[in-house]
């Protein structure tokens, strides 16, 4: 397996800055894989070639120049709820298509000031509301290990595209897991930064307290690459963090000897597939080993954290979709009001879960329930974030599995909101929390499908996010390629 | 028990025009997604403090400068009906 498409950022980054290859030679590999993957997929819902072409030359005679960055000429994939100024958004709804932005978005801005190479942008669950990539108006994505299953969501795409080799690296956003989930479904890697850390400005919003921008790689080392080009203060965004960003790098390759890792038996479940238990169990021993303090700590009101967040996440998104109303982007259907003309456009728009959450987010967020609903859920966020405190005090990180199962079939929970809700059920907490948190991958299910493997650090603590994370990626030798990626498929 | 809603009221709410059938079918589900959020109610109590935000902030200011807004015309294209360089909308006074 020699093809360039399946190199690491860090690998692809070497070969251009030795002149070895060019921009242009890595752009020409990932659209070739693209070219036999997508008909499988369908986790690209734009390739811009033309605008793709153009920055791989810029970043060509950047690099020539001598001026590269370690982004310079690296083919990225942006889920479809950034904004790309004169490229379609469309957050994978009805409402907003063939919608040409007029800006960018700052993660977007940044990849572009460095002269990345955007390839295209990825399907997702409509305004990232799902689990699965199966709630788009543009059709499914399957996953490269089976395409029989869901690649999770709601960066489905953004993971497909990564696992597959149709692009080094993508941006995907992530509310209650939907970077890590779907990262752990495709066998890479997905980073939740800190809350704040990386702009929304840009970032089509769907709960604006819970949403954060993380890279998906397909190594540890990789999401650092990408954080390092898209994190800090941002103007743009009132809730960007103003402060210095942390050096990610400064415990990538001191081990695990000393320090304090922390298991919650609440996100170890009875309930869960066996295999994600066992490998989970496995990895913690492996940690233990090689010279971290396993311990084991308490998280109680996290049992209740799915419910504050089903209520929470629809609340923000209800106030959050009131601008898609038929007047200044997007779909309209006509009315004989103007009161008529939105409820039609929204109506007819959104889909089947963004009505659902819509209309929760709505009635939690109503007279007479506001205080039952919404504000009792911000007090058992309350309680989460006391909870991890607490365990911060005797542990640096906490380790759980990233997702309660691997990828489940296309259609087999999309009928079964609850259930599809309980796929997060171990990553919604860090978003109640703003804390950052990762998934990496550690081994297959005896369907040979991939596990993931979650590691949670307080905020700001990417540093020790990614020294555990990067040791975990060492120890679990994870090798093995969805056969979409290689070169049985033509 | 599943939670009793008046599901119009809400759509009604929401700007949001389903029919009779839509409102069963939405109405029955949010009221099974409702008897499962109604279990934050036995956790919190009132002398917890509400989380609205991960981060502890107050105000956000920026320098006081003047940058150059979106071309108007640009944003106009995108829209489904504009007028004299503004967005429109059916008519809302007689």
């Amino acid at each position: 397996m020699s093809d360039l498409a399946d190199l690491s950022i860090t690998s692809a980054h070497e070969l251009l800055d030795s002149g070895e290859t060019s921009s242009s030679e890595l752009l020409d590999a990932v659209l070739k894989r693209a070219g036999i993957t997508e008909s499988h997929l369908h986790a690209y819902l734009t390739i811009d070639k033309a605008g793709a072409a153009e920055a791989a030359a810029r970043a060509d005679e950047r690099i020539a120049a001598g001026d590269g960055a370690q982004m310079t000429g690296i083919p990225i994939a942006l889920k479809d709820n950034m904004v790309t100024k004169g490229v379609e958004t469309t957050c994978s709804s009805k409402i907003l298509s063939g919608w040409i932005p007029p800006y960018d978005g700052t993660a977007v801005s940044r990849l572009k000031e460095v002269d990345a190479v955007t390839v295209g942008k990825t399907n997702l669950d409509e305004f990232a509301m799902g689990s699965s990539t199966e709630n788009s108006a543009y059709g499914v994505t399957r996953n490269p290990w089976d395409t029989e299953r869901v690649p999770g969501g709601s960066s489905g795409g953004s993971a497909a595209v990564v696992a597959a080799g149709s692009a080094f690296a993508a941006l995907g956003s992530d509310t209650g897991g939907s970077v890590r989930q779907p990262a752990a479904l495709c066998g890479v890697v997905g980073l939740k930064p800190t809350y704040g850390l990386v702009s929304r400005y840009g970032l089509i919003a769907f709960a604006s307290s819970l949403d954060q921008i993380g890279p998906i790689t397909r190594s540890v080392e990789d999401a650092v690459v990408v954080l390092e080009a898209i994190a800090g203060h941002d103007v743009m965004d009132a809730t960007s963090y103003r402060g210095a960003v942390p050096d990610f790098r400064a415990g990538l390759s001191a081990g695990v000897a000393g320090l304090r890792v922390g298991v919650a038996a609440e996100l170890l479940r009875d309930d869960m597939q066996p295999e994600v238990l066992a490998a989970t169990r496995k990895m913690v021993d492996q940690l233990s080993d090689a010279g971290a303090a396993v311990r084991q700590v308490s998280l109680p009101s996290v049992e209740y954290a799915l419910s504050a967040y089903y209520l929470i996440a629809p609340a923000e998104a209800s106030a959050n979709l009131a601008r898609f109303d038929g007047v200044r982007y997007g779909l309209r259907v006509d009315g004989e009001t103007t009161e008529e003309m939105m409820a039609r456009t929204r109506a007819e728009g959104f889909g089947p879960e963004v009505i659902r959450r819509i209309l929760l987010g709505t009635y939690a967020l109503s007279a007479g329930y506001y205080d039952a609903f919404y504000g009792q859920a911000q007090r058992v966020r309350t309680l989460v974030r006391r909870d991890f405190a607490a365990a911060y005090e005797n542990v640096d990180v906490l380790v759980s599995p990233t997702s309660p199962t691997t990828a489940f079939s296309v259609g087999e929970k999309s009928t079964d909101p609850i259930a599809m809700y309980y796929s997060d059920v171990c990553t919604i907490p860090s978003n109640l929390s703003g804390d950052p948190a990762i998934s990496v991958p550690i081994g297959l299910d005896d369907a040979g499908l991939p596990i993931g493997f979650q590691v949670m650090a307080p905020s700001l603590g990417e540093p020790v996010l990614f020294q555990a994370a990067a040791e975990i990626e060492r120890l679990a030798d994870f090798t093995a390629r969805p056969r979409l990626a290689t070169s049985e498929v033509t | 028990m599943p939670v009793e809603i008046d599901i119009a009221k809400v759509a009604k709410l929401a700007r949001l025009a389903l029919n009779d059938e839509q409102l069963a079918s939405y109405g029955e589900q949010l009221g099974a997604i409702l008897e499962h959020a109604e279990r934050v109610q036995a956790m919190a109590t009132d002398d917890v403090e509400p989380t609205s935000h991960p981060l502890a902030m107050t105000n956000s200011f920026r320098a006081d400068v003047v940058i150059p807004s979106l071309d108007r015309d640009e944003v106009l294209s995108q829209a489904p009906d504009s007028v004299e360089g503004q967005f429109a909308v059916p008519r809302i006074l007689e």
